[in-house]
């Protein structure tokens, strides 16, 4: 079963100020069935430097937890601001999340990557589960991630 | 009202309950043999050590936890692979993958969001709230019940279903109220009502160079591994990283390169307490207090079962009264004591009449005397007395909660009782007397009211009627539960040549063939009472019962009484002959649970609970009979049965004392005292001593045993508010 999140625009830094410089970006990430209680997912962009650049999408409500998504933690600084408005329910084995999100054309194929932290209670924490470039050339290929994650694309 | 708030939440929670506690027992189990198969871990190892064992197993180590629960697992990365792994804290070396069993995750997360999420949550957080509310009131009720907070260890009497309420009660509070107040804090936690107090970390700043290999690392090398919380390891590429090391105190960064420690961060006080409060719950760190809290919480679904027959019971015994306005808006109130429910029969007739007058009444049981009473106009007292002067059930406790009150309020008292006892209406008496020494004006003198008499409750209405300046008729129809046809099916007679007719009666439901068992007679146990309604007569009988109802028989024995009604037409009774009848428990008539030895003591047709206790002693159990009769020739009522129930060992001595002999005879008062030393011993061991039959028999048996038992220290009130003493006197 797939869980779809509607349409939704992402944090600031990545929105284009005009809908005619940037375009919708699909990212679906699809879980191992790990067997477990629902896993918390971060993600996020870093550019070509390894700097945080802003969240996509935060699944997991309790801010408490946060911090289980350490890389996400570490580069982010972890404040309340940077996901207020883009948190959504924490996804279930062998569930899969997918957002669209309006992206500035300048970010794609501009070395510029999407990271995925996921964690599971009782279970591990996986800093950059997976990581994919924000290029042409990979889009629409699913990666598989090291942790929880079975695949994730990113579609243009 | 405490009673209230014991069983309202408890009625419509009780689903719940069973379900949070369910879950948490089996979780207690969880956790306990989680740590029987877990390596235990010695003090001994350090944390570096163990880092570099793990670490020369894989790619790159993320983070070393020692869990709660007591296990060591690693997360690492295999190139493309993360894993989590358990590990021998002494040796770092790997055990299998670690995961949480899909059995364990279900029981958890039933036990704390019924599988609903956070609506779930709040619901088992209600849950813990509802649980600390039941456990408070049902310990304050248990007080109350026993005669204050010291006489809480006390036993207690009472309907089996009563008995183990409160039994299992006082055994599982304590865990009950841990359990549900550390849950109240766990579900506010979660809910965020609790400050997490965060404590910044303090700047520091990293030296950069090549990491270190990590088992020379002097911070990590000075912690034991038992001390340890979690090790998070820096990133292999990032050299800006640093090694976070939480214990109990706090969280230490360690220069990956130096192995010196950067910066460290108590653990906040919030943190600290949650710690406590979690290990409190789950046991998790503390299995035996775990276990233990489990078995309390195994009680819960018996709290459920055993509560929902108590409050059964108590709503159909007591006749609905729906017309009883509230306590303070009431003009009268009436105040009932009643052992069965004849007497709350009187004061709903009273009720509704009143009420016809234009009265605002409110209607409660005497045990319920609260300082609102007194807010009314008039107060109006209905008793029966239990025993010889004692209280009645619905009584219970009413003279200290008399004592306690200030307030006055004009009142009249309106006893029930037998004035062939010697104690007429003793316990209305006992009433009276505290009222008047509480100074409270009188409406009308005591009054005292023989065997149900409707025309003598009649007269006090028409005297109270003129005390409220208006006529008060009070047209009384006595009532009784819903009875049920018999049908005699064998008799045995007794004693017509000694003059004392006594004869032994069996009956069965109508039709029910000697095969189908039990038919459908109504429960009971040997002790319990039956109330017969003999043609002629609106007002039942009552016989002790011989018998149980798994015998598939109910068994009286009936002595003749000159003009006795319904003897007369018992006695009369052939075997198809029918009866209407009833039963209504007597559970302070019965033998303690447990090995102790039973002393039985009884004459004439008393012996028919005293048999019935001999045929349901099985266990074998010791038990002395000692019984009275006037001939053996003529009278010995169950000479055969007793003689098996020796050779069977459900029966270890039998004393008979036989009145009318030719060298002049005994009563049993004499072997009992004959017997002296060995009665001695025996109570001395904590045996019990039930007695049935004539009030004479009774007074003389009461006058000798005293004397047994003196030289013990002890009187015969102290057996009897132990419960060590019981009797079944008429």
């Amino acid at each position: 079963m797939k869980v779809l999140m509607p349409a939704l625009a992402a944090a600031t830094a990545l929105v284009s100020p005009s809908l005619a410089m940037a375009r919708p970006v699909t990212f679906e990430a699809t879980l191992k069935n790990y067997g477990g209680n629902g896993a918390y997912v971060a993600l996020y962009v870093t550019d070509a430097a390894g700097k945080y650049r802003g969240t996509l999408w935060m699944a997991g409500g309790k801010a408490k937890y946060h911090r289980h998504l350490s890389d996400w933690q570490r580069l982010s600084g972890g404040a309340a601001a940077e996901i207020d408005g883009i948190t959504g329910a924490s996804i279930g084995s062998g569930k899969t999340l997918k957002i669209t999100a309006d992206l500035a054309d300048a970010m794609i194929d501009a070395g510029y990557q999407v990271r995925v932290d996921t964690a599971v209670e009782d279970g591990m924490d996986n800093p950059s589960d997976v990581v994919v470039p924000l290029s042409t050339g990979s889009a629409g290929k699913p990666a598989s991630g090291k942790g929880y994650v079975k695949s994730f694309a990113v579609s243009f | 009202m405490l009673r209230r708030i014991h069983s309202l939440p408890g009625l419509f929670l009780a689903l719940l309950l069973a379900v949070i506690a369910g879950t948490g027992t089996v979780l207690s189990i969880d956790t306990a043999l989680d740590r029987a198969t877990l390596p235990t871990i010695e003090r001994g190892a350090n944390v570096a050590a163990l880092a570099e064992a793990v670490a020369a197993r894989h790619g790159s180590v993320d983070k070393i936890v020692h869990r709660p629960t007591g296990a060591v697992t690693v997360t690492y990365s295999d190139g493309d692979i993360n894993g989590v792994e358990l590990v021998d804290p002494a040796t770092g070396a790997g055990l299998g993958p670690y995961q949480t069993s899909e059995f364990t995750r279900f029981m958890t997360d039933l036990h704390r969001s019924l599988l609903a999420g956070d609506a779930g949550r709040a619901a088992s957080g209600i849950g813990a709230a509802t649980m600390l509310v039941l456990t408070v009131s049902g310990l304050w009720l248990l007080a109350r019940r026993l005669g204050g907070w010291w006489a809480l260890l006390r036993p207690i009497r009472g309907m089996a279903a009563q008995r183990w309420h409160s039994e299992l009660g006082r055994c599982a509070v304590v865990g009950l109220m841990l359990s549900s107040l550390t849950g109240l804090w766990m579900s506010a936690g979660t809910f965020g009502l609790i400050p997490e107090g965060n404590m910044a970390e303090p700047a520091f700043t990293v030296s950069g160079g090549p990491p270190a290999p990590v088992g020379t690392l002097a911070a990590l090398r000075a912690v034991d591994v038992a001390d340890l919380r979690e090790l998070t390891l820096p990133a292999p590429d990032d050299r800006t990283d640093t090694y976070a090391l939480r214990t109990s105190a706090g969280e230490v960064r360690i220069d990956a390169a130096t192995g010196v420690t950067l910066a460290f961060t108590p653990t906040p006080l919030a943190e600290r307490i949650q710690a406590v409060v979690v290990m409190l719950h789950t046991g998790r760190g503390a299995w035996m207090l775990g276990l233990l809290l489990g078995l309390s919480a195994a009680c819960v679904p018996a709290f459920a079962v055993t509560g929902a027959v108590i409050w059964w019971r108590r709503r159909s015994g007591r006749p609905r009264i729906a017309s009883s306005v509230a306590a303070r808006s009431a003009d009268t109130v009436i105040l009932v004591g009643s052992e069965g429910n004849a007497t709350w029969g009187f004061a709903t007739t009273l009720h509704t009449a009143l009420t016809a007058a234009g009265h605002r009444v409110h209607i409660a049981a005497m045990s319920e005397l609260a300082p609102v009473h007194t807010s009314a106009e008039r107060m109006l007292i209905l008793t029966s007395t239990y025993g010889d002067g004692a209280a009645p059930a619905s009584a219970k406790g009413f003279l200290d909660r008399l004592a306690a009150l200030d307030a006055t309020v004009p009142v009249a008292v309106l006893g029930f009782g037998d004035r062939t006892f010697p104690q007429f209406c003793g316990y209305a008496q006992e009433v009276s007397a505290a009222l008047d020494r509480k100074g409270w004006p009188r409406l009308l003198p005591l009054k005292r009211v023989d065997r149900q008499s409707t025309q003598e409750f009649a007269q006090w209405g028409r005297d109270l009627g003129a005390v409220l300046g208006h006529d008060l008729v009070l047209d009384h129809v006595t009532t009784h539960p819903k009875t049920t046809e018999l049908e005699l099916v064998e008799r045995e007679d007794y004693g017509a040549a000694v003059g004392a007719p006594v004869t032994i009666l069996r009956f069965r439901t109508p039709g029910a063939g000697a095969r189908s068992q039990t038919g459908r007679l109504p429960g009971f146990e040997p002790g319990d009472l039956v109330g017969i309604v003999p043609p002629g007569s609106p007002m039942p009988r009552f016989y002790s019962l011989a018998s149980s109802s798994r015998d598939g028989v109910l068994e009286i024995c009936v002595r003749l009484r000159e003009g006795g009604l319904c003897s007369t037409f018992l006695h009369g009774l052939e075997p198809g002959g029918r009866i209407d009848a009833f039963i209504r428990e007597n559970p302070s008539f019965r033998p303690a649970v447990g090995r102790t030895p039973l002393i039985l003591i009884g004459a004439g047709a008393g012996i028919g609970p005293l048999a019935g206790f001999v045929r349901a002693n099985a266990a074998g159990r010791p038990v002395h009979l000692y019984w009275g009769g006037r001939s053996p020739s003529s009278d010995f009522l169950y000479e055969h049965e007793l003689a098996m129930h020796l050779a069977e060992k459900r029966l270890t001595t039998l004393n008979t004392a036989f009145s009318r002999m030719p060298d002049g005879g005994a009563y049993v008062q004499d072997r009992v005292a004959a017997d002296a030393p060995r009665l001695r011993e025996l109570i001395r061991h904590g045996a019990q001593v039930l007695v049935c039959g004539g009030r004479d028999m009774a007074q003389a048996v009461t006058h000798t045993l005293e004397a047994v038992v003196r030289p013990l220290g002890l009187d015969l009130a102290t057996l009897k508010s132990n419960g060590r003493y019981v009797e079944d006197v008429y």
